[in-house]
Protein backbone atom coordinates (compact mmCIF):
# COMPACT_ATOMS: atom_id res chain seq x y z
CA UNK A 1 0.00 0.00 0.00
CA UNK A 2 1.18 3.59 -0.91
CA UNK A 3 2.48 4.49 2.40
CA UNK A 4 1.72 8.26 1.42
CA UNK A 5 -2.06 7.81 2.01
CA UNK A 6 -3.05 6.45 5.06
CA UNK A 7 -5.46 4.15 5.16
CA UNK A 8 -8.86 5.54 6.32
CA UNK A 9 -8.45 4.98 10.28
CA UNK A 10 -11.69 2.41 11.34
CA UNK A 11 -13.32 4.37 14.69
CA UNK A 12 -13.19 1.95 17.63
CA UNK A 13 -16.22 3.13 19.01
CA UNK A 14 -18.68 2.52 15.92
CA UNK A 15 -21.43 0.76 16.62
CA UNK A 16 -21.59 -2.42 15.01
CA UNK A 17 -24.30 -5.17 14.18
CA UNK A 18 -26.76 -5.03 16.15
CA UNK A 19 -25.75 -1.65 17.95
CA UNK A 20 -25.37 -0.15 14.65
CA UNK A 21 -29.18 -1.31 13.79
CA UNK A 22 -30.45 -0.30 17.20
CA UNK A 23 -28.92 3.10 17.16
CA UNK A 24 -30.25 3.24 13.57
CA UNK A 25 -33.38 2.55 14.34
CA UNK A 26 -33.77 5.40 17.47
CA UNK A 27 -32.22 8.05 15.46
CA UNK A 28 -35.07 7.09 12.18
CA UNK A 29 -37.45 7.17 15.10
CA UNK A 30 -37.11 10.25 16.04
CA UNK A 31 -36.28 11.70 12.97
CA UNK A 32 -39.66 10.45 12.12
CA UNK A 33 -41.13 12.54 14.73
CA UNK A 34 -39.07 15.26 13.76
CA UNK A 35 -40.71 15.67 10.45
CA UNK A 36 -44.00 14.73 11.29
CA UNK A 37 -45.85 18.03 11.37
CA UNK A 38 -43.92 19.01 8.36
CA UNK A 39 -45.27 16.04 6.85
CA UNK A 40 -48.67 16.75 8.31
CA UNK A 41 -49.05 19.78 6.90
CA UNK A 42 -47.96 18.45 3.26
CA UNK A 43 -50.57 15.79 3.24
CA UNK A 44 -52.93 18.75 4.19
CA UNK A 45 -52.12 20.87 1.45
CA UNK A 46 -52.12 18.70 -1.27
CA UNK A 47 -55.21 16.78 -0.35
CA UNK A 48 -59.18 18.03 -0.33
CA UNK A 49 -60.25 19.78 2.69
CA UNK A 50 -62.30 16.36 3.11
CA UNK A 51 -59.48 14.51 3.22
CA UNK A 52 -57.48 17.05 6.07
CA UNK A 53 -57.88 15.09 8.67
CA UNK A 54 -59.01 11.93 7.22
CA UNK A 55 -56.23 9.56 5.91
CA UNK A 56 -56.46 7.03 2.81
CA UNK A 57 -54.56 6.12 0.47
CA UNK A 58 -57.16 6.83 -2.43
CA UNK A 59 -57.25 10.64 -1.27
CA UNK A 60 -56.58 12.09 -4.99
CA UNK A 61 -53.87 14.75 -4.81
CA UNK A 62 -54.67 18.40 -6.08
CA UNK A 63 -53.04 22.27 -5.93
CA UNK A 64 -56.99 23.32 -5.56
CA UNK A 65 -55.46 24.81 -2.00
CA UNK A 66 -52.77 26.56 -3.75
CA UNK A 67 -54.71 28.11 -5.80
CA UNK A 68 -57.26 29.47 -3.68
CA UNK A 69 -54.76 30.48 -1.58
CA UNK A 70 -52.87 32.40 -3.69
CA UNK A 71 -56.19 34.16 -4.92
CA UNK A 72 -57.31 35.15 -1.34
CA UNK A 73 -53.92 37.37 -0.67
CA UNK A 74 -51.32 39.39 -2.49
CA UNK A 75 -48.72 36.43 -2.23
CA UNK A 76 -47.24 38.00 -5.28
CA UNK A 77 -46.67 41.03 -3.68
CA UNK A 78 -45.21 39.70 -0.96
CA UNK A 79 -42.64 37.62 -2.25
CA UNK A 80 -41.42 40.56 -3.66
CA UNK A 81 -40.90 42.49 -0.70
CA UNK A 82 -39.49 39.83 1.26
CA UNK A 83 -37.00 39.43 -1.82
CA UNK A 84 -36.35 43.18 -1.71
CA UNK A 85 -35.99 42.88 1.57
CA UNK A 86 -33.79 39.83 2.12
CA UNK A 87 -31.02 40.97 -0.42
CA UNK A 88 -31.15 44.81 0.99
CA UNK A 89 -30.86 43.25 4.40
CA UNK A 90 -27.41 41.09 2.75
CA UNK A 91 -26.44 43.13 0.31
CA UNK A 92 -26.00 46.77 3.06
CA UNK A 93 -24.42 43.75 6.05
CA UNK A 94 -21.55 42.92 3.33
CA UNK A 95 -20.28 46.13 2.44
CA UNK A 96 -20.40 47.49 5.73
CA UNK A 97 -19.22 44.20 7.75
CA UNK A 98 -16.44 43.74 4.94
CA UNK A 99 -15.34 47.65 5.83
CA UNK A 100 -15.78 47.28 9.54
CA UNK A 101 -14.32 43.80 9.76
CA UNK A 102 -11.02 44.88 7.55
CA UNK A 103 -10.60 47.63 10.18
CA UNK A 104 -10.64 45.58 13.29
CA UNK A 105 -8.56 42.95 11.30
CA UNK A 106 -6.10 44.87 10.01
CA UNK A 107 -5.32 48.51 11.58
CA UNK A 108 -3.81 49.32 14.31
CA UNK A 109 -5.66 52.44 15.23
CA UNK A 110 -6.58 54.84 18.23
CA UNK A 111 -10.26 53.22 20.08
CA UNK A 112 -10.32 49.84 18.51
CA UNK A 113 -10.90 48.27 21.33
CA UNK A 114 -13.24 50.28 22.65
CA UNK A 115 -14.90 50.15 19.07
CA UNK A 116 -14.57 46.45 18.88
CA UNK A 117 -16.52 45.96 22.26
CA UNK A 118 -18.99 48.11 21.06
CA UNK A 119 -19.74 46.11 18.38
CA UNK A 120 -20.22 43.09 20.25
CA UNK A 121 -22.73 44.73 22.85
CA UNK A 122 -24.95 44.09 19.29
CA UNK A 123 -25.00 40.34 20.38
CA UNK A 124 -26.74 40.77 23.74
CA UNK A 125 -28.87 44.16 23.21
CA UNK A 126 -30.29 42.61 19.94
CA UNK A 127 -32.33 44.88 17.95
CA UNK A 128 -35.24 42.06 18.50
CA UNK A 129 -35.55 44.18 21.57
CA UNK A 130 -35.44 47.63 21.18
CA UNK A 131 -38.58 47.42 19.26
CA UNK A 132 -40.41 50.59 21.31
CA UNK A 133 -37.61 52.65 20.63
CA UNK A 134 -36.96 51.48 17.14
CA UNK A 135 -40.38 52.03 16.33
CA UNK A 136 -40.31 55.71 17.27
CA UNK A 137 -36.90 56.38 15.37
CA UNK A 138 -38.50 55.05 12.27
CA UNK A 139 -41.25 57.53 12.99
CA UNK A 140 -39.21 60.40 13.49
CA UNK A 141 -37.48 59.20 10.19
CA UNK A 142 -40.54 59.29 8.72
CA UNK A 143 -40.27 55.64 7.19
CA UNK A 144 -42.55 53.82 9.06
CA UNK A 145 -44.30 50.98 7.15
CA UNK A 146 -41.56 50.95 4.34
CA UNK A 147 -39.34 47.98 3.31
CA UNK A 148 -36.02 49.89 4.44
CA UNK A 149 -37.93 50.63 8.00
CA UNK A 150 -37.59 46.72 8.57
CA UNK A 151 -34.15 46.81 7.13
CA UNK A 152 -32.58 49.20 8.79
CA UNK A 153 -31.67 48.07 12.25
CA UNK A 154 -29.94 44.63 10.85
CA UNK A 155 -27.63 46.35 8.44
CA UNK A 156 -24.98 46.98 10.87
CA UNK A 157 -24.34 43.00 12.38
CA UNK A 158 -21.98 42.39 15.10
CA UNK A 159 -22.46 38.59 13.84
CA UNK A 160 -21.19 39.54 10.50
CA UNK A 161 -18.17 42.09 11.72
CA UNK A 162 -17.17 39.30 14.10
CA UNK A 163 -17.17 36.49 11.78
CA UNK A 164 -15.75 38.36 8.59
CA UNK A 165 -12.75 39.51 11.27
CA UNK A 166 -11.89 36.02 12.54
CA UNK A 167 -11.30 35.42 8.70
CA UNK A 168 -9.75 38.31 8.19
CA UNK A 169 -6.80 38.12 10.65
CA UNK A 170 -6.06 34.35 8.86
CA UNK A 171 -5.21 36.01 6.00
CA UNK A 172 -1.25 35.91 6.06
CA UNK A 173 0.33 39.39 6.23
CA UNK A 174 2.89 38.68 3.59
CA UNK A 175 0.10 38.68 0.84
CA UNK A 176 -1.08 42.13 2.32
CA UNK A 177 2.23 43.30 1.97
CA UNK A 178 3.47 41.88 -1.19
CA UNK A 179 0.34 43.73 -2.56
CA UNK A 180 1.25 47.16 -0.94
CA UNK A 181 4.68 46.65 -2.62
CA UNK A 182 3.32 46.29 -5.90
CA UNK A 183 1.26 49.76 -5.35
CA UNK A 184 -2.01 48.70 -4.59
CA UNK A 185 -4.19 50.93 -2.60
CA UNK A 186 -5.66 49.64 1.09
CA UNK A 187 -9.25 49.22 -0.84
CA UNK A 188 -7.55 47.52 -3.60
CA UNK A 189 -6.02 44.91 -1.27
CA UNK A 190 -9.32 44.29 0.44
CA UNK A 191 -11.01 43.94 -2.80
CA UNK A 192 -8.38 41.45 -4.49
CA UNK A 193 -6.86 39.79 -1.51
CA UNK A 194 -9.06 39.53 1.22
CA UNK A 195 -12.95 39.21 -0.11
CA UNK A 196 -11.77 36.32 -2.43
CA UNK A 197 -10.05 34.72 -0.06
CA UNK A 198 -13.12 34.79 2.55
CA UNK A 199 -15.59 33.77 -0.39
CA UNK A 200 -16.90 30.35 1.92
CA UNK A 201 -17.50 32.93 4.77
CA UNK A 202 -19.35 34.86 2.58
CA UNK A 203 -21.71 32.11 0.93
CA UNK A 204 -22.04 30.83 4.59
CA UNK A 205 -23.17 34.45 6.13
CA UNK A 206 -24.76 34.68 3.09
CA UNK A 207 -26.92 31.56 3.79
CA UNK A 208 -27.44 32.33 7.53
CA UNK A 209 -28.24 36.08 6.88
CA UNK A 210 -31.25 34.91 4.04
CA UNK A 211 -33.02 32.69 6.06
CA UNK A 212 -32.52 34.42 9.10
CA UNK A 213 -34.77 37.75 7.47
CA UNK A 214 -36.76 35.33 5.21
CA UNK A 215 -38.06 34.18 8.47
CA UNK A 216 -38.21 36.99 10.82
CA UNK A 217 -41.29 38.21 11.90
CA UNK A 218 -42.12 39.92 14.69
CA UNK A 219 -40.17 43.81 13.90
CA UNK A 220 -41.88 43.73 10.60
CA UNK A 221 -45.35 42.84 11.90
CA UNK A 222 -44.74 45.82 14.47
CA UNK A 223 -43.35 48.52 11.65
CA UNK A 224 -45.12 47.76 8.88
CA UNK A 225 -49.09 48.17 8.14
CA UNK A 226 -49.94 47.55 4.20
CA UNK A 227 -49.71 45.21 1.74
CA UNK A 228 -46.53 47.53 -0.33
CA UNK A 229 -44.29 46.66 2.46
CA UNK A 230 -45.33 43.48 4.51
CA UNK A 231 -42.74 40.60 3.98
CA UNK A 232 -44.46 36.72 3.43
CA UNK A 233 -44.40 35.92 7.28
CA UNK A 234 -46.38 38.68 8.12
CA UNK A 235 -48.09 38.48 4.95
CA UNK A 236 -49.11 34.90 6.07
CA UNK A 237 -50.42 36.29 9.44
CA UNK A 238 -52.58 38.50 8.55
CA UNK A 239 -53.86 35.93 6.07
CA UNK A 240 -54.33 33.06 8.16
CA UNK A 241 -55.64 34.68 11.32
CA UNK A 242 -58.18 36.88 9.30
CA UNK A 243 -60.51 35.78 6.96
CA UNK A 244 -59.99 32.01 6.75
CA UNK A 245 -61.78 30.64 9.61
CA UNK A 246 -60.25 27.52 9.69
CA UNK A 247 -59.72 26.06 6.96
CA UNK A 248 -56.88 23.97 7.31
CA UNK A 249 -55.94 22.89 3.83
CA UNK A 250 -55.58 26.55 2.34
CA UNK A 251 -53.85 27.62 5.39
CA UNK A 252 -51.07 24.89 5.24
CA UNK A 253 -50.70 25.71 1.29
CA UNK A 254 -50.13 29.19 2.28
CA UNK A 255 -47.83 27.90 4.93
CA UNK A 256 -45.79 25.82 2.85
CA UNK A 257 -45.65 27.66 0.06
CA UNK A 258 -43.74 31.07 1.53
CA UNK A 259 -41.42 28.27 3.45
CA UNK A 260 -41.36 26.61 -0.26
CA UNK A 261 -38.14 28.66 -1.60
CA UNK A 262 -35.92 28.14 1.40
CA UNK A 263 -36.99 24.29 1.51
CA UNK A 264 -36.46 24.02 -1.86
CA UNK A 265 -33.43 26.13 -1.61
CA UNK A 266 -32.41 23.22 1.47
CA UNK A 267 -33.01 20.45 -0.16
CA UNK A 268 -30.98 20.88 -3.17
CA UNK A 269 -28.10 22.59 -1.40
CA UNK A 270 -28.48 20.28 1.91
CA UNK A 271 -24.57 19.81 2.15
CA UNK A 272 -24.00 23.91 1.99
CA UNK A 273 -26.82 24.46 4.29
CA UNK A 274 -25.05 22.51 7.16
CA UNK A 275 -21.88 23.56 6.28
CA UNK A 276 -22.42 26.94 5.87
CA UNK A 277 -24.42 26.97 9.64
CA UNK A 278 -21.99 25.16 10.59
CA UNK A 279 -19.14 27.30 9.71
CA UNK A 280 -20.52 30.56 11.46
CA UNK A 281 -21.21 28.67 13.95
CA UNK A 282 -18.04 27.83 15.31
CA UNK A 283 -15.78 30.54 15.19
CA UNK B 1 10.67 89.04 9.71
CA UNK B 2 12.84 86.43 10.64
CA UNK B 3 12.44 83.45 8.49
CA UNK B 4 12.99 80.69 10.50
CA UNK B 5 9.92 81.60 12.57
CA UNK B 6 7.67 81.14 9.38
CA UNK B 7 6.92 77.20 8.93
CA UNK B 8 4.90 77.02 6.28
CA UNK B 9 2.07 74.88 7.44
CA UNK B 10 2.12 71.80 4.22
CA UNK B 11 5.34 70.47 5.51
CA UNK B 12 4.05 70.32 9.28
CA UNK B 13 0.33 68.97 8.05
CA UNK B 14 1.80 66.66 5.65
CA UNK B 15 4.18 65.20 8.46
CA UNK B 16 0.77 64.59 10.95
CA UNK B 17 -1.10 63.50 8.52
CA UNK B 18 1.61 60.66 7.59
CA UNK B 19 2.41 59.88 10.98
CA UNK B 20 2.02 56.04 10.60
CA UNK B 21 -0.48 55.75 13.46
CA UNK B 22 -2.65 58.47 12.87
CA UNK B 23 -3.12 57.59 9.46
CA UNK B 24 -4.30 54.00 10.72
CA UNK B 25 -6.45 55.68 13.15
CA UNK B 26 -8.12 57.91 10.28
CA UNK B 27 -8.49 55.09 8.15
CA UNK B 28 -9.56 52.83 10.64
CA UNK B 29 -12.55 54.82 11.81
CA UNK B 30 -13.84 55.51 7.80
CA UNK B 31 -13.78 51.88 7.48
CA UNK B 32 -15.27 51.40 10.68
CA UNK B 33 -17.80 54.65 10.31
CA UNK B 34 -21.40 53.30 8.12
CA UNK B 35 -21.15 50.57 10.50
CA UNK B 36 -20.95 52.34 13.73
CA UNK B 37 -22.90 54.85 12.99
CA UNK B 38 -25.87 52.46 11.80
CA UNK B 39 -24.99 50.78 15.09
CA UNK B 40 -25.27 54.10 17.32
CA UNK B 41 -29.04 55.08 15.56
CA UNK B 42 -30.24 51.42 16.43
CA UNK B 43 -28.41 49.49 19.03
CA UNK B 44 -26.42 51.94 21.32
CA UNK B 45 -29.20 54.93 21.36
CA UNK B 46 -32.30 52.69 21.40
CA UNK B 47 -30.66 51.01 24.57
CA UNK B 48 -29.95 54.26 26.32
CA UNK B 49 -33.01 56.10 25.26
CA UNK B 50 -35.25 52.70 26.48
CA UNK B 51 -33.43 53.59 30.34
CA UNK B 52 -34.08 57.13 29.90
CA UNK B 53 -37.90 56.99 29.05
CA UNK B 54 -38.62 54.39 31.39
CA UNK B 55 -38.22 57.36 34.08
CA UNK B 56 -41.17 58.92 32.09
CA UNK B 57 -44.91 58.92 31.86
CA UNK B 58 -46.19 57.80 28.56
CA UNK B 59 -47.58 61.34 26.45
CA UNK B 60 -51.76 61.54 26.11
CA UNK B 61 -53.39 63.64 23.88
CA UNK B 62 -54.22 66.01 27.14
CA UNK B 63 -50.74 64.87 29.28
CA UNK B 64 -47.53 65.83 28.28
CA UNK B 65 -44.82 63.25 29.07
CA UNK B 66 -43.04 63.93 32.10
CA UNK B 67 -40.98 63.18 34.58
CA UNK B 68 -42.04 60.51 37.31
CA UNK B 69 -39.21 58.74 38.85
CA UNK B 70 -39.22 55.40 39.71
CA UNK B 71 -43.02 55.11 38.70
CA UNK B 72 -42.60 52.43 36.22
CA UNK B 73 -40.62 50.53 37.90
CA UNK B 74 -43.20 50.25 40.89
CA UNK B 75 -45.74 49.92 38.46
CA UNK B 76 -44.23 46.46 37.34
CA UNK B 77 -43.23 45.18 41.25
CA UNK B 78 -47.33 45.67 41.24
CA UNK B 79 -47.88 44.23 38.06
CA UNK B 80 -49.11 40.29 38.20
CA UNK B 81 -49.00 39.71 34.51
CA UNK B 82 -44.92 40.80 34.65
CA UNK B 83 -44.56 38.59 37.31
CA UNK B 84 -46.60 35.72 35.26
CA UNK B 85 -44.88 36.68 32.08
CA UNK B 86 -41.20 37.04 33.67
CA UNK B 87 -41.96 33.33 35.67
CA UNK B 88 -43.67 31.92 32.66
CA UNK B 89 -40.29 33.14 30.78
CA UNK B 90 -38.26 31.28 33.17
CA UNK B 91 -40.04 28.06 32.62
CA UNK B 92 -39.96 28.07 28.99
CA UNK B 93 -36.22 28.70 29.34
CA UNK B 94 -36.06 25.68 31.91
CA UNK B 95 -37.71 23.51 29.57
CA UNK B 96 -36.11 24.53 26.02
CA UNK B 97 -32.36 24.43 27.49
CA UNK B 98 -31.68 21.50 28.46
CA UNK B 99 -34.14 19.41 26.81
CA UNK B 100 -32.88 20.72 22.97
CA UNK B 101 -29.05 20.97 24.28
CA UNK B 102 -29.63 17.21 25.14
CA UNK B 103 -31.19 16.52 21.71
CA UNK B 104 -29.22 18.37 19.78
CA UNK B 105 -26.16 16.14 21.41
CA UNK B 106 -27.62 12.67 21.03
CA UNK B 107 -29.12 13.96 17.21
CA UNK B 108 -25.12 14.89 16.53
CA UNK B 109 -23.72 11.70 18.06
CA UNK B 110 -26.46 9.37 16.21
CA UNK B 111 -25.58 11.48 12.89
CA UNK B 112 -22.22 11.04 13.62
CA UNK B 113 -21.88 7.39 13.77
CA UNK B 114 -22.12 5.59 10.57
CA UNK B 115 -26.08 5.02 11.12
CA UNK B 116 -28.20 3.87 8.12
CA UNK B 117 -29.45 6.70 6.04
CA UNK B 118 -27.47 8.77 8.09
CA UNK B 119 -27.87 11.78 5.43
CA UNK B 120 -31.76 11.70 5.47
CA UNK B 121 -31.75 11.75 9.18
CA UNK B 122 -29.75 14.58 9.45
CA UNK B 123 -31.62 16.49 7.09
CA UNK B 124 -34.98 15.53 8.89
CA UNK B 125 -33.27 17.00 11.80
CA UNK B 126 -32.71 19.91 10.31
CA UNK B 127 -35.30 20.58 8.43
CA UNK B 128 -37.55 23.09 11.39
CA UNK B 129 -34.74 25.43 11.29
CA UNK B 130 -34.63 26.39 7.99
CA UNK B 131 -38.68 27.05 8.23
CA UNK B 132 -39.86 30.39 9.27
CA UNK B 133 -41.21 30.39 13.12
CA UNK B 134 -44.66 31.67 11.97
CA UNK B 135 -45.00 29.14 9.46
CA UNK B 136 -44.42 26.05 11.91
CA UNK B 137 -46.34 27.60 14.56
CA UNK B 138 -49.56 27.52 12.00
CA UNK B 139 -48.52 24.03 11.31
CA UNK B 140 -48.03 22.81 15.37
CA UNK B 141 -51.42 25.29 15.74
CA UNK B 142 -53.21 22.90 13.36
CA UNK B 143 -50.96 20.04 15.06
CA UNK B 144 -53.12 20.61 18.34
CA UNK B 145 -55.93 21.43 17.42
CA UNK B 146 -58.89 20.45 18.93
CA UNK B 147 -60.99 17.51 18.45
CA UNK B 148 -59.72 16.82 14.93
CA UNK B 149 -55.80 17.81 14.97
CA UNK B 150 -53.42 15.02 14.41
CA UNK B 151 -52.48 14.70 18.16
CA UNK B 152 -56.40 14.33 19.42
CA UNK B 153 -56.53 12.11 17.16
CA UNK B 154 -53.28 9.63 18.24
CA UNK B 155 -54.34 10.20 21.73
CA UNK B 156 -57.87 9.22 20.99
CA UNK B 157 -56.43 6.10 19.47
CA UNK B 158 -55.15 5.46 22.88
CA UNK B 159 -58.74 6.19 24.47
CA UNK B 160 -57.01 9.44 25.80
CA UNK B 161 -59.57 12.08 27.42
CA UNK B 162 -59.99 15.15 24.27
CA UNK B 163 -58.29 18.32 25.71
CA UNK B 164 -57.47 21.82 24.28
CA UNK B 165 -53.95 21.82 24.29
CA UNK B 166 -52.74 25.23 23.74
CA UNK B 167 -56.48 26.50 25.22
CA UNK B 168 -55.96 25.31 29.26
CA UNK B 169 -53.71 26.78 31.11
CA UNK B 170 -52.42 23.78 32.04
CA UNK B 171 -51.00 22.51 29.32
CA UNK B 172 -50.55 25.84 26.78
CA UNK B 173 -47.29 26.46 28.15
CA UNK B 174 -46.06 23.05 27.75
CA UNK B 175 -47.04 22.74 23.73
CA UNK B 176 -45.45 25.94 22.72
CA UNK B 177 -42.50 25.32 24.94
CA UNK B 178 -42.40 21.94 23.22
CA UNK B 179 -42.68 23.75 19.21
CA UNK B 180 -39.72 25.85 20.45
CA UNK B 181 -37.41 22.31 21.54
CA UNK B 182 -38.54 20.72 17.97
CA UNK B 183 -37.43 24.40 15.71
CA UNK B 184 -34.18 24.37 18.09
CA UNK B 185 -32.60 21.05 18.62
CA UNK B 186 -31.59 20.48 15.26
CA UNK B 187 -29.68 24.17 15.43
CA UNK B 188 -27.76 23.39 17.98
CA UNK B 189 -27.02 20.03 16.37
CA UNK B 190 -25.27 21.15 13.93
CA UNK B 191 -22.73 23.11 16.08
CA UNK B 192 -22.11 19.68 18.02
CA UNK B 193 -21.64 17.71 14.94
CA UNK B 194 -18.91 20.16 13.76
CA UNK B 195 -17.08 19.89 17.37
CA UNK B 196 -17.10 15.92 16.94
CA UNK B 197 -15.76 15.73 13.25
CA UNK B 198 -12.90 18.25 14.42
CA UNK B 199 -12.38 15.46 17.63
CA UNK B 200 -8.90 13.50 16.74
CA UNK B 201 -9.72 9.98 15.91
CA UNK B 202 -6.09 9.10 17.48
CA UNK B 203 -8.46 9.64 20.82
CA UNK B 204 -10.50 7.08 20.23
CA UNK B 205 -8.03 4.62 19.62
CA UNK B 206 -6.27 5.76 22.64
CA UNK B 207 -9.15 5.02 24.75
CA UNK B 208 -9.87 1.95 22.80
CA UNK B 209 -6.23 0.11 24.06
CA UNK B 210 -6.82 1.25 27.32
CA UNK B 211 -10.23 -0.54 27.38
CA UNK B 212 -12.49 2.06 27.92
CA UNK B 213 -16.21 1.51 27.41
CA UNK B 214 -18.07 3.45 24.94
CA UNK B 215 -20.15 5.45 27.39
CA UNK B 216 -17.07 6.13 29.52
CA UNK B 217 -15.30 6.99 26.08
CA UNK B 218 -18.22 9.54 25.79
CA UNK B 219 -18.24 11.16 29.36
CA UNK B 220 -14.40 11.41 29.71
CA UNK B 221 -13.39 12.54 26.30
CA UNK B 222 -15.76 13.64 24.19
CA UNK B 223 -18.18 15.36 26.50
CA UNK B 224 -15.25 17.13 27.91
CA UNK B 225 -13.86 18.49 24.60
CA UNK B 226 -17.32 19.36 23.51
CA UNK B 227 -17.33 22.25 26.16
CA UNK B 228 -16.57 24.66 24.65
CA UNK B 229 -19.37 24.37 21.70
CA UNK B 230 -21.77 23.75 25.17
CA UNK B 231 -21.08 27.25 26.46
CA UNK B 232 -21.26 28.44 22.69
CA UNK B 233 -24.97 26.70 22.61
CA UNK B 234 -25.89 27.45 25.66
CA UNK B 235 -25.46 31.36 25.31
CA UNK B 236 -27.47 31.04 22.32
CA UNK B 237 -30.13 28.67 23.60
CA UNK B 238 -30.49 31.37 26.32
CA UNK B 239 -30.90 34.47 24.10
CA UNK B 240 -33.37 32.73 21.73
CA UNK B 241 -35.27 31.89 25.32
CA UNK B 242 -35.81 35.77 25.49
CA UNK B 243 -36.49 36.56 22.48
CA UNK B 244 -38.28 33.58 20.82
CA UNK B 245 -41.85 34.94 20.49
CA UNK B 246 -43.17 34.60 17.13
CA UNK B 247 -45.02 31.29 17.82
CA UNK B 248 -46.66 33.03 20.92
CA UNK B 249 -47.88 35.68 18.77
CA UNK B 250 -49.84 33.16 16.08
CA UNK B 251 -50.71 29.90 18.82
CA UNK B 252 -51.94 31.97 22.20
CA UNK B 253 -51.59 35.54 21.79
CA UNK B 254 -50.04 34.93 25.65
CA UNK B 255 -53.56 33.51 26.46
CA UNK B 256 -55.54 31.74 27.62
CA UNK B 257 -55.48 33.85 30.65
CA UNK B 258 -51.60 35.02 30.05
CA UNK B 259 -50.81 31.05 30.65
CA UNK B 260 -48.42 31.68 27.74
CA UNK B 261 -47.34 35.17 27.79
CA UNK B 262 -43.47 35.71 27.80
CA UNK B 263 -41.21 38.66 28.85
CA UNK B 264 -40.62 40.33 25.40
CA UNK B 265 -44.00 39.28 24.25
CA UNK B 266 -45.99 41.13 27.37
CA UNK B 267 -43.28 44.44 25.82
CA UNK B 268 -44.84 44.03 22.47
CA UNK B 269 -48.86 44.00 23.64
CA UNK B 270 -47.80 46.56 25.90
CA UNK B 271 -45.86 48.73 23.76
CA UNK B 272 -48.10 47.81 20.46
CA UNK B 273 -51.58 47.05 21.69
CA UNK B 274 -52.01 49.43 24.98
CA UNK B 275 -49.37 52.05 23.15
CA UNK B 276 -48.08 52.91 27.19
CA UNK B 277 -44.78 52.92 25.58
CA UNK B 278 -43.02 54.18 28.81
CA UNK B 279 -44.13 51.03 30.94
CA UNK B 280 -43.13 49.07 27.41
CA UNK B 281 -39.62 51.33 28.18
CA UNK B 282 -39.23 50.06 31.71
CA UNK B 283 -40.11 46.18 30.85
CA UNK B 284 -37.35 46.25 28.54
CA UNK B 285 -34.66 47.74 30.50
CA UNK B 286 -35.81 44.72 32.98
CA UNK B 287 -35.11 42.29 30.11
CA UNK B 288 -31.87 44.11 29.39
CA UNK B 289 -30.57 43.59 32.59
CA UNK B 290 -31.69 40.52 32.73
CA UNK B 291 -29.88 39.84 29.27
CA UNK B 292 -26.54 41.34 30.43
CA UNK B 293 -26.53 39.27 33.38
CA UNK B 294 -26.42 36.22 31.49
CA UNK B 295 -23.83 37.39 29.32
CA UNK B 296 -21.73 37.63 32.83
CA UNK B 297 -22.49 34.72 34.36
CA UNK B 298 -21.69 32.83 31.24
CA UNK B 299 -18.58 34.62 30.30
CA UNK B 300 -16.95 35.07 33.71
CA UNK B 301 -18.29 32.28 35.71
CA UNK B 302 -18.96 29.78 33.28
CA UNK B 303 -16.57 29.87 31.20
CA UNK B 304 -13.56 30.09 33.75
CA UNK B 305 -14.74 26.99 34.87
CA UNK B 306 -14.88 24.69 31.27
CA UNK B 307 -10.88 26.07 30.33
CA UNK B 308 -9.45 25.56 33.28
CA UNK B 309 -11.10 22.11 34.67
Amino acid sequence: MDAMTPAPRPDPYAPRGVWRLLESAAAWWLAILWILPLAYAVWAAFHPPEFTTRFSLLAPLTLENFERAWAAAPFARYFLNTFVLVTMILACQLVLGTLAAYAFARYEFFGRDVAFALVLAQLMIMPDVLIVENYRTMGKLGILDSIPAIALPYIASAFGIFLLRQTFKTVPKELDDAARVEGASALQILLKVYVPLAKPIYVAYGLVSVSYHWNNFLWPLIVTNSVEARPLTVGLQVFSSSDQGIDWAVICAATLMTSGPLLVGFLLFQRQFVQSFMRAGIR
Amino acid sequence: MDARLVISPQPLLRRVMTHPRLTATIHGWLLLLPAMALLALFTHWPAVATFIDSFYSTPRPRRPSRFVGLDNYQQILADPVFWQSLWNNLLFALGTIPVSIALALLMAVWVNDRIVGRTAVRMAYFTPTVLPMIAVANIWLFFYTPQYGLLEQITALFGAEPRNWLGSKDTALFAVTLVAIWKEAGFFMIFYLAALQSISPSLAEAAALEGASRWTFFRRVQFPLLMPTTLFVLVNAVINAFRMVDHIVVMTRGGPDNATSLLLFYIYQVGFNFWDTTYAAALTTVLLVLLALVALLQYGWLERRIHYR
